[in-house]
């Protein structure tokens, strides 16, 4: 390739909007439904410049920090900050960038691993190396810093709590869901390429995209005929539902009425509840909070202990209304563990 | 000591960071293969309810969450006693033989495939999905994608969603499909089974069609004469989704097969204080440390492993490609056991015969009679206590083994996942790359990581997955550190 030619193609790939995706502690399905908008990635590699994705570590190190700050037009973050490196680039990439988004149900709530922070560190890496198939005579856990015969071996650390990504920077705008759906992904990627080619309003800071502003109940096409239930059920107690009833009216515990709506209620559509991965409906303040409160709606009971009563018949409670949330919420937000190490 | 460090930078769970030493002379002391991360699943699944599992694990790998799901619902029902209607496991298999597919395919043109089919000597610019279509026609890459499109669209049919699926619960299934579904599953599994034959008949014309790569493939740098760990079904063919497992010596003798709750008597993880993952090895032979050979507990859980502990595959069209491939690599058997392909590199060819037998075997579950039956779900009548799933993952042997209470609330967890079998031999392989690449303090520089790379690439560790994603090349930087740490020398390629 000629200089000239070289430079011009420098040029016309600096004109472009630079993207970044980031992957935290994560199980890459973020990354996969990314992928999965299939023929439009093409769409996305036409209208941005990648700079960063899938890869994350030292070697890019370098690169990002080489670069000015703002530098990066839209960063996307999956992944929950488990470690002190991740926590450490998450803060690179937010000074580089100009707009950050808390992708996905890890980064935006914890998502199931945040149900990490009910046990201390000490429990967690305890019982990972303890498990009944492990051959651990010395009793050794990993330590941050190892002397091994050649040298020293440096591991991350492996941080007390569980965060979600607003809890370490400032994010700009959410996409929900575990993963986000891919068609929402697209949707809501092609509207930041209109707003930055100026044929499309900016969305205002803060604001959650690719998903709606309702609840998943709002989506499903179960019937609802306010009916009350005086216990719940387990998914394996019965040999099925009936397929046009709302579940939650025929017993089971379903996340839709506080969960925000996006995915199209897949799950309910299939005769399994919703479990909550699109987060807090718009204008929850606890998800949790709003789930019980949803509960107690159709639960036929006058008194308190008879509500109780009916509840008992949720084995898990923590994990049924905080399932998804739980690291993010009101709950472990001022947990002492944040301070005193989580041993 | 001089210090070299690697750090492959993709990713899923975690990432890879590789560090070798080396001796006064400047030959290799020792490398080490660090895995960074850690999530704790074992931990936060206690106190949750065992019918959760099938969704909760699936949290734990975003790229075969279709295995966790599948491993869970077994565990599940192993722990309520209770045997799910024989649709409900047509469905689940059906649901997992479009996922190994998609992931096959995924692998073999996107992440492994670049190595072979543009070259292992191309910049490694190009060693990537594109230098692939460039190579073998951009409407290939069409049918990778609608492959990958179907896929996820049979795995939303059977499972709900295309990622994270939600519809296997303790006895059965949630619910079955349509007449007009299975018509449309039949028509993407026959279409599948042209494509795998056409991706075996790109391997054919590009890799053994060419002696130089053939010569790499047989090569001694990429051979290690390991166990072999494999699920099996009840004639001793491969099976993904159900079975008893089998283990094979490096000597083609098959040391034995058990069911999936006597893991523990075959299996035990080995610790090492500088890592979050631990090294599964084979009990009845012991931890040895990281050596290969007859007398070491390393076992290898990969395509190439289950090729070598099966006696063949299920379905014609496989069983004819497994002919093909002893016949080329192992024409005769070493020591009068069973042939078997100890060539790391192949296991290449060895995951596209696992992608023909996974399209027949989607063919012969969807015209199952049986398989749009309504009868899904079996209700448990017994207390739950305690129960062990295992389904081969693509990344090797996948068990979840859970306790209950009376109340089926989980008490303890316990997960071998697919990657982590294969721990220990990939730190061999990359520390044999080492040993071959850097002698009297010399690296050969693009040469170290090229190997590295390939060696790591082959067993497809969830770690290093994400590049299952576009770009389809693995960024690397190697760090040459004095006896100080200070970095005297930085190498770096794709980052």
């Amino acid at each position: 390739m000629s200089p000239a030619a070289k430079s011009s193609g420098a040029a016309k790939a600096a004109a472009k909007p630079k993207l970044a995706i980031f992957g935290a502690a994560s199980c890459g399905g973020c990354d996969i439904a990314i992928v999965n908008i299939h023929e439009h990635i093409v769409d996305v590699a036409a209208a941005f410049d990648i700079v960063l994705w899938p890869t994350i570590m030292d070697g890019k190190y370098s690169d990002i920090e080489a670069m000015a700050d703002g530098e990066i037009t839209i960063t996307l973050v999956s992944g929950s900050m488990r470690t002190d490196e991740t926590i450490h680039l998450a803060k690179l990439l937010r000074r580089k960038s100009k707009f950050m988004v808390s992708f996905g149900s890890c980064a935006s709530e914890g998502c199931i691993p945040g149900l990490a922070n009910l046990s201390s560190r000490k429990q967690i890496i305890d019982t990972a190396f303890t498990t009944s198939s492990t051959d651990n005579p010395e009793n050794l856990r990993p330590v941050w810093e190892c002397q091994v015969p050649e040298g020293i071996l440096h591991l991350p650390e492996f941080e007390p709590v569980l965060r979600t990504l607003e809890q370490v920077v400032e994010i700009d705008y959410t996409i929900p869901g575990c993963p986000p759906e891919s068609k929402q992904i697209w949707a809501a990627l092609e509207a930041v390429v209109k707003a930055l080619n100026g044929t499309g309003p900016l969305p205002p800071k803060g604001s959650v995209l690719g998903a709606g502003d309702s609840t998943v109940c709002d989506e499903c096409a179960r019937k609802r005929d306010v009916k009350k239930i005086t216990k719940f059920v387990r998914i394996q107690e019965v040999a099925g539902f009936d397929p046009e009833i709302c579940l939650l009216e025929q017993g089971l515990p379903c996340n839709g009425p506080a969960t925000r709506n996006g995915c199209g209620a897949l799950c309910p559509a299939v005769s399994a509840p919703c479990i909550g991965c699109y987060g807090a409906a718009e204008g929850v303040v606890d998800y949790g909070a709003r789930l019980m409160s949803a509960y107690a709606s159709v639960v036929e009971a006058m008194k308190p202990e008879e509500i109780d009563k009916v509840l008992d018949g949720i084995p898990d409670p923590v994990g049924q209304f905080y399932r998804f949330s739980l690291a993010g919420s009101l709950l472990r937000s001022g947990r002492s563990a944040w301070q005193n190490d989580g041993e | 000591m001089e210090r070299i460090t690697i750090d492959p930078v993709t990713r899923l769970e975690g990432h890879g960071k590789i560090e070798i030493f080396l001796d006064p002379d400047g030959e290799v002391a020792n490398a080490y293969f660090q895995i960074p991360e850690l999530r704790g699943f074992e931990r936060f699944c206690v106190g949750r309810p065992v019918e959760e599992m099938p969704t909760l694990t699936n949290r734990i790998c975003g790229v075969c969450p279709e295995a966790h799901h599948m491993a869970a619902a077994k565990a599940a029902d192993a722990v309520y006693h209770v045997d799910p209607p024989r649709t409900a496991k047509l469905l689940r298999e059906l649901l997992y033989s479009a996922f190994y597919v998609t992931d096959h395919t995924t692998h073999f043109y996107a992440l492994g495939g670049p190595d072979f089919i543009v070259g292992p000597d191309a910049p490694a610019a190009e060693r990537n999905i594109l230098g692939v279509l460039a190579k073998v026609g951009m409407e290939v890459g069409g049918q990778v994608i609608q492959c990958r499109k179907q896929g996820h669209n049979v795995i939303e049919m059977i499972g709900g969603r295309k990622i994270h699926p939600a519809t296997a619960v303790p006895g059965g299934m949630t619910q079955g499909i349509t007449e007009e579904q299975r018509v449309e599953i039949e028509k993407i599994a026959r279409w599948s089974i042209d494509f795998a034959q056409f991706s075996l008949g790109i391997f054919d014309k590009i890799v053994l069609g060419n002696d130089a790569y053939k010569e790499m493939v047989l090569s001694d740098g990429y051979t290690d004469r390991t166990y072999y760990m494999g699920l099996l079904d009840a004639n001793n063919k491969v099976n993904f989704y159900d079975g008893r497992v089998g283990i094979m010596s490096p000597d083609g003798e098959r040391v034995g097969t058990y069911a999936p709750a006597e893991y523990r008597d075959w299996i035990a993880e080995h610790v090492e204080p500088w890592t979050y993952l631990k090294f599964p090895y084979l009990k009845k032979i012991g931890w040895k440390g990281f050596v290969d050979g007859a007398g070491s507990g390393v076992y290898c859980a990969t395509p190439l492993s289950r090729l070598n502990t099966a006696d063949g595959m299920a379905t014609p069209l496989a069983q004819a490609a497994y002919e093909k491939f002893y016949d080329t690599l192992a024409p005769k058997p070493e020591s009068g056991g069973k042939r078997l392909v100890h060539h790391r590199l192949a296991t290449h060819w060895a995951r596209l015969i696992e992608l023909l037998y996974a399209a027949e075997r989607m063919v012969e579950l969807a015209t199952d009679p049986e398989i749009t039956s309504t009868n899904v779900r079996t209700v448990p009548t017994e207390k739950p206590t305690e129960g062990v799933g295992t389904v081969e993952a693509p990344r090797g042997t996948l068990t979840h083994h859970y306790w209950t209470d009376e109340r089926g609330i989980l008490t303890a967890v316990n997960l071998v996942v697919g990657t982590t079998n294969n721990y220990a031999p990939m730190a061999m392989s990359i520390k044999k790359a080492a040993q071959s690449l850097i002698h009297k303090g010399t690296v050969v520089h693009q040469g170290l990581l090229n190997r590295v790379e390939m060696a790591f690439r082959l067993y497809d560790p969830c770690f290093g997955c994400a590049t299952h994603s576009l770009p389809g090349e693995m960024p690397l930087s190697v760090a040459i550190r004095n006896s100080d740490g200070e970095v005297i020398e930085l190498l770096k390629q794709n980052c």
